[in-house]
């Protein structure tokens, strides 16, 4: 009983997210599935990041999969290939929205691969 | 904290355990690492052996595949960056001119590491020397202590750099030897640009690499081997 309790918790917890009428409305980009379940993201990914980093700078592992690159591959705007760009860009929207600066673009790049690699052809 | 309070938190408590018990099997799809997982390993290290015969005057082919590679502008100020240089040399009393490309030549035992506060400047297992922005504070010790002059500061802020190769305002930089590339089993975007083939990439710890064998059979020297640094770029003809 507990259990099912539990899980319609569970189900109900990003409904109330998506219901706050002050709730970021982000542009997902291309979105799908993430590496792991959302809400989980959504409270630590940080943690996923710079567990990557000292793997990635430090030792050499490229582990695409949680790689910077791979984040804003799927969550770049599809409008402007952005994460920053605009209120509603994915990870501006949200650290906005809660008031947590991130530095991370002043060096990585917050524009989709894939459309840099046609800039570059043109 | 009222008893509501601590149930509803017990309860957010065990919810938060089932969902993570509920998502488990369904994850595991998602678990399945993708790239290189491998960590860089001291079996390993890197080194290049650059011919100076080879390698013409007025040439810059190197210097600009760095450049594009690695998304630095190509400005030569005192305040640009600059990974690789083109060097020219002349022995006054023979009138013998060389042109060489000079970096950082990734010392075993770096002076930059050794004097920086943060542990920011570091050597791969691997052999290359690296600075980990995360860590880099810009205090510029280690651009004081290589002796090679091989490290730039970043002045400015920088826009659209390579996804492949995060750079910032505030932190020191120097040539990374291109690990997003060596890590993919790729040649640096410089040796790989030289028509000449002046620059031979390898490690340098695999008895049958060709550049084991050619630095085994030519004379190379290491610039100011004086340091004893035991720098991992080897000149030949110089
Ligand atoms: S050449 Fe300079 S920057 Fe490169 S490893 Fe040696 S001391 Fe460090
Ligand atoms: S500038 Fe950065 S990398 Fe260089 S010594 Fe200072 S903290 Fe270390």
């Amino acid at each position: 009983m507990r259990l099912l309790v539990s899980l319609l918790l569970c189900l109900c917890i990003p409904m109330t997210w998506a219901a706050d009428a002050n709730a970021p409305k982000l542009d997902i980009g291309k979105g799908g599935h993430c590496v792991r379940d959302p809400q989980w993201m959504r409270k630590n990914h940080m943690h996923l990041l710079i567990h990557q980093r000292d793997e990635t700078v430090r030792k050499g592992i490229r582990d695409d999969q949680v790689s910077m690159k791979n984040c804003v591959d799927c969550h770049a705007s599809l409008k402007d290939n952005s994460v920053i760009a605009r209120d509603d860009s994915f990870c501006v929207g949200c650290h906005r929205y809660e008031a947590v600066k991130i530095d991370c673009f002043e060096c990585h790049s917050s524009k989709r691969q894939t459309a840099l690699a046609m800039k570059d052809e043109k | 904290m009222s008893d509501t309070d601590a149930q509803r938190r017990q309860f957010l408590k065990t919810s938060l355990g089932a969902a993570a018990v509920a998502i488990a099997p369904g994850m595991l799809l998602f678990e399945t690492a993708r790239g290189n997982t491998e960590a860089a390993s001291s079996k390993v290290r890197w080194g290049m052996l650059i011919d100076t015969a080879q390698c013409t005057q007025g040439c810059n082919d190197c210097v600009t595949a760095c450049n594009k590679e690695n998304g630095l502008s190509g400005g030569t100020a005192p305040t640009d960056s600059q990974w690789i240089r083109k060097i020219d040399l002349k022995d006054i009393s023979s009138g013998h001119e060389l042109s060489l490309p000079m970096m950082c030549q990734h010392c075993a035992e770096p002076p930059c590491v050794d004097v920086c506060p943060t542990a920011a400047s570091f050597k791969r297992a691997d052999g290359i020397v690296l600075v980990d922005r995360h860590r880099c504070i810009g205090c510029r010790y280690c651009m004081m202590a290589c002796p090679y002059k091989a490290r730039s500061f970043v002045h400015e802020p920088l826009t659209d750099q390579k996804p492949d190769v995060p750079r910032g305002k505030g932190t020191v930089e120097s040539c990374t030897l291109c690990v997003q590339r060596i890590d993919k089993g790729q040649q640096p975007a410089c040796a790989e640009a030289c028509k000449n083939k002046a620059i031979l990439f390898g490690n340098l710890n695999d008895e049958n690499s060709e550049i084991a064998k050619k630095v085994r059979s030519v004379v190379s020297v290491q610039v100011r081997a004086d340091l004893q640094l035991n720098t991992g770029i080897r000149y030949q003809g110089l």
